[in-house]
């Protein structure tokens, strides 16, 4: 019943798509991280005509759907052309590609600052303090206590924003990106067959978060070596 | 501003009443999905907690593949699967055609499988917090075990559950923009189309941006009251 020889044909047509999935999602994931960290550093002092922006920014970027931001960057913005090229940067979002890494970067950002917001609040007070006594610069607490700290904490939370991200990376699909979800559809509607096409392209996105998964956990317990896992 | 006054208007030719129709239209998709995806994320929670094997096992599964894999690729699952299916049954009658699914009920199928994912992880771990001293205070009281699940556990599990169930809806309202893929003409995809219509994309997104972020908003009120209803006359820490 099962027909091995189909999967054995769609496998490499799928497999062709995962160059594309994992670039944007290591584009975004990278670019978002920086910006994240930009934006929870940035709401770690008390002044409102900084953090009121951000906490905007970050409001609207979770509680929107990233179909409809991919859409407003891809299709809305094109309507500015004009002035986008009087700037010089209509290269970035005449391509479907640099849309979809930008929206995706975007909802990065919201969603790792509000992480990475959480876990530099984690770090003990005490920690800061003795960094203060011991004559540390605000810099040089933030970049040998604070950070290593906060960063390492954050890692799980991380992990499962990477996830999010890898199945975010599907919907550039829709703007005519053919990653992996792009190809299992045109698949479907080249041999009619859903549920061979989704359960080579899914156990192709599981194989990949397994992977990545594992890789921060490795990450972790290398970080934290005092900590007897269970 | 007079333009987009007159785009999204309500009067003869305005786009405001098509838009504000949709999202009512979004809104029964996610809840009526949210709603399915609580049987099916109470069934895997209780297959999770089993201690047989087979349920345990099929409820992992479930819940790793639909949490793993992209929404969109469950949704083409749904509506291509069902529809080739109901196409094929369709040649046995005589008919010759592509024979779609209904694009609103696989909408809320689909919502409901993928929710349901999400919301037996939230369940499964509610359970858990609940204090062992309360299934034996159960036994106590010879309780049978559907009452004790109704009356003393299910009620304290809820107080653990809301705040996860509250981001799965949150999940759930933007997931519900996916279905547009299908054809159902839900916000999202009645943006598309007044977009189209009117050349005018980036008002109309950012007014179906706008409108999800209301819906988003107002909806977590709603969790956030019940939270508080939950957690009445308990000391909180």
């Amino acid at each position: 019943m099962i027909d091995f020889a189909f999967f054995l044909e769609i496998i490499p047509v799928l497999l062709a798509g995962l160059p594309l999935t994992l670039l944007l999602t290591t584009a975004s994931m990278v670019i978002g991280f920086f910006l994240a960290l930009l934006l929870a550093l940035a709401q770690q002092g008390n002044r409102r005509i900084v953090i009121w922006p951000i906490r905007a920014f970050v409001a609207v970027f979770r509680g929107t759907p990233l179909l409809v931001q991919i859409f407003l960057i891809y299709y809305g913005l094109g309507q500015f052309r004009p002035s986008l090229q009087a700037i010089g940067i209509w290269w970035l979002f005449r391509e479907p590609y640099w849309c979809a890494i930008v929206a995706l970067s975007l909802n990065e950002a919201a969603y790792g600052s509000e992480i990475l917001r959480g876990a530099i609040k984690a770090v003990p007070r005490g920690l800061t303090e003795a960094a203060t006594a011991s004559g540390m610069s605000k810099l040089l607490t933030l970049r040998l206590i604070v950070l290593p700290l906060a960063l390492r904490n954050a890692i799980p939370n991380y992990t499962n924003e990477i996830i999010l991200m890898v199945k975010g990376t599907s919907l550039a699909s829709i703007i005519t990106l053919m990653e992996i979800t792009g190809i299992a559809q045109g698949l479907i509607s080249q041999t009619y067959r859903a549920v061979e096409v989704f359960v080579a392209a899914g156990a192709i996105y599981l194989a990949l978060n397994f992977a990545i998964i594992s890789a921060l956990n490795a990450l972790e317990t290398r970080l934290t070596p005092y900590r007897v896992r269970a | 501003m007079t333009n987009i006054m007159h785009i999204l208007g309500f009067q003869q030719g305005g786009w405001g009443a098509a838009l504000l129709a949709a999202s009512s239209v979004t809104l029964a998709l996610s809840v009526l999905g949210f709603i399915l995806g609580a049987a099916l994320g109470a069934t895997a929670a209780a297959g999770r907690l089993s201690s047989r094997r087979v349920p345990a096992w099929l409820a992992h599964v479930y819940g790793t593949v639909f949490r793993g894999v992209p929404d969109l690729l469950t949704i083409y699952l749904l509506y291509y699967g069902g529809s080739i299916a109901l196409t094929q049954i369709g040649t046995l009658f005589g008919s010759d055609g592509f024979v779609g699914l209904p694009t609103f009920a696989t909408g809320v199928l689909a919502i409901g499988i993928i929710s349901g994912a999400y919301q037996g992880e939230v369940y499964r771990g509610a359970y858990q917090a609940v204090d062992r001293g309360q299934f034996e205070a159960c036994k106590a009281l010879g309780l049978s075990r559907y009452q004790s699940l109704r009356l003393v556990i299910v009620p304290q599990l809820m107080r653990h559950a809301l705040p996860g169930l509250g981001n799965v809806w949150q999940l759930v309202l933007k997931d519900s923009a996916l279905i547009s893929v299908i054809g159902l003409v839900e916000l999202m995809r009645q943006a598309q189309i007044g977009a189209g219509s009117t050349r005018e994309p980036f008002i109309f997104y950012v007014a179906a941006a706008a409108l999800y972020f209301v819906i988003a908003v107002v909806t977590a009120s709603v969790f956030r009251f019940s939270e508080a209803r939950a957690w009445r006359g308990m000391v909180h820490a």
